[in-house]
């Protein structure tokens, strides 16, 4: 084994640094040199976007977090003053307003990409794991966060999501009113909310850490389009230029609509009853989460039958937490040897279908709970779970097209 | 040369593990006794279970009306029944299927319908329904005249609060 030991004369300052300290190098590592494979087309933008993405997230809420004031009698009115009083205020709310629906459009792109080319099969199970629990965090602290500015929509959004918990058999209601902080959603709830809102992103960031760090493992690296291994060096090329410009162009491209939006539509994307403030005592008449829940709402609201002693509210949130959580064994259900659906005729074919449906959950998700509603969700939802379960077998009986010898 | 082994010199594991698995032990159960009051000061303060109650003036309630009030932070339906809904409710008696119960197990006095306003699904607050008597706007569940759940998601009735009667014309809640 080499002497592990520093130079005791190093040649430069920097080497000094580095012996202590070895940060250059892996920044240069996995910033500059890391090989990327030279084949990959602007789906692979969507990753970094979404670490872009997240930082944004993460700066505009600091600074929001310096004028907004998370108190029951405060919140509704502290919005209006960003709004309206606070220097740039409007800049900065709408840029967090519209950058958390961008990033769930950047997020439903990566993932898209991800089951297209089969990105979750061996050896990128973990990495792919990360990326589900990274979706889940994110979909808690976009919940969190819809609830601060305590208008209609925050207030019953809150309490129709807190009492999914209640379906936990024996302990639920005790659960419910601890997270609470009283016997309804209520000043206790949104300050914790608020402090949860502030704490998850940065949980988020430890994670994208470890989803990076499963990605540039090198006995892993990114996968291409082709889902071919790559083997030849000249398959691959520094990150530093080639990616960094491509998702710098991506980026450009992404800011055109998204600060449009921020600038001519910013709620656009929102509802306008959440501009009316929080009240207990009256739900609105037609209440629907933010677009990017749609087609989980749809399938929570199409399970509307008991099975034996399970009720239908049980059933419901069962199907809704089902319907992500069954990314996490993806790579177990999908048994096919070839990644990418470029090889796949019947996957191609299933996963623009399963793309389809899930659109049409969420139009359904927007829809009131009512028939024809209620049928449609349910095929829908059968659907949508099909795809999974129908992966096994598909992967038995699907002849797969001739794999390139190298990209 | 073999040297002559001392006592001493020989591991007991037995007691090693005994000694590692109790230090273990009362390090875990101090974690979580530690672990209690952080997780505690979430739940309810002093300040909310001080208001316990909420009185309510019933003269005030014409016949036909219901008043929302708030009990806790929650709302709570009081209803001062009809003639006609108080025996819509009786008939109802043998109808409601989801979760069975008299209309006289869930009233003191047949005029007075009170009720937590929180559909039993996910806590929505129902409004007058065109069919039944209230209609949940999140997910469709409605309620007849007793506040008996007749069609679903909802799985049980809405819920009835702990009450009594101060006087003819008052009515404690909680």
């Amino acid at each position: 084994m080499a002497k592990q030991q520093v130079n005791p004369n190093p040649s430069s300052k920097l080497e000094w640094f580095e012996d202590r300290l070895p940060l250059i190098s892996f920044m240069k590592a996995e910033l500059v040199d890391y090989p990327a494979p030279k084949n990959l087309n602007y789906a692979w933008n969507f990753g970094s976007l979404a670490g872009i993405a997240l930082i944004l997230q993460i700066l505009t809420g600091f600074f929001l977090t310096m004028h907004y004031k998370a108190d029951a009698g405060l919140a509704f009115d502290s919005i209006q003053h960003i709004m309206r009083d606070v220097n740039w205020g409007w800049l900065i709310r709408n840029l967090h307003m519209v950058g958390a629906s961008f990033f769930f459009i950047v997020v439903y792109i990566h993932i898209g990409r991800g089951l297209y080319y089969g990105s979750y099969k061996s050896p990128r199970e973990i990495l792919w794991g990360m990326g589900v629990l990274i979706f889940f965090l994110m979909m808690a602290t976009a919940f969190l966060g819809y609830v601060l500015p305590w208008g209609q929509m925050s207030f019953w959004g809150a309490q129709v999501i807190t009492n999914l918990i209640s379906v936990i058999p024996l302990v639920g209601d005790d659960i419910v009113i601890w997270l609470w902080g009283g016997y309804g959603v209520n000043d206790a709830t949104l300050t914790r909310f608020y402090s949860l809102h502030f704490l998850l992103p940065f949980v988020i960031l430890g994670v994208v850490f470890l989803h990076l760090w499963a990605l540039h493992n090198r006995k892993v690296k990114s996968n291409n389009p082709t889902g071919i291994d790559l083997k030849k060096d000249t398959d691959f090329v520094p990150f530093h230029p080639y990616y960094t410009i491509k998702d710098t162009f991506g980026l450009a491209v992404y800011m055109l609509p998204f600060l449009f939006m921020v600038f001519y539509m910013p709620d656009y994307l929102g509802h306008t009853d959440n501009y009316i403030p929080a009240d207990p005592m009256t739900t609105p008449a037609h209440i629907v989460p933010e677009w990017y829940f749609l087609p989980f709402y749809a399938i929570l609201r199409a399970i509307n039958f008991n099975i034996l002693f399970l009720d239908s509210k049980l059933l419901g949130v069962i199907a809704m937490v089902s319907s992500i959580a069954i990314l996490f064994i993806l790579p177990i259900l999908d048994k096919s040897k070839v990644r990418s659906a470029r090889f796949r005729p019947i996957y191609k074919v299933m996963f623009w279908a399963f793309i389809a449906n899930f659109f049409f959950l969420g139009w359904l998700g927007a829809k009131p709970a009512e028939q024809p509603y209620t049928a449609m969700s349910q095929v829908a939802t059968a659907l949508y779970f099909g795809f999974f379960l129908a992966l096994p077998w598909i992967a038995k009986i699907e002849k797969t097209k001739p794999l390139p010898t190298s990209i | 040369m073999a040297e002559k082994v001392s006592k001493k010199d020989v591991v007991d594991h037995g007691k090693r593990d005994f000694l590692s698995g109790t230090t273990k032990a009362f390090g875990a159960a101090g974690a979580a006794c530690a672990c209690y009051p952080f997780i505690k000061s979430m739940s309810p303060s002093a300040k909310v279970e001080a208001q316990k109650y909420t009185e309510v003036d019933l003269s005030e309630i014409a016949e036909g009306d219901t008043k929302k009030v708030i009990w806790r932070g929650k709302a709570v339906f009081v209803k001062h029944r009809t003639q006609s809904e108080i025996a819509l409710a009786a008939a109802g008696d043998k109808t409601v299927s989801i979760d069975p119960q008299t209309d006289a197990e869930r009233v003191k006095k047949p005029e007075w319908l009170v009720t937590i306003a929180h559909c039993t699904h996910l806590g929505c607050v129902p409004i007058d329904g065109s069919t039944e008597n209230w209609a949940c706007p999140c997910h469709g569940s409605q309620f007849d005249v007793s506040g008996r759940v007749v069609k679903g998601p909802a799985p049980k009735n809405l819920e009835i609060p702990p009450y009594e009667f101060l006087d003819d014309n008052t009515i404690k809640i909680g």
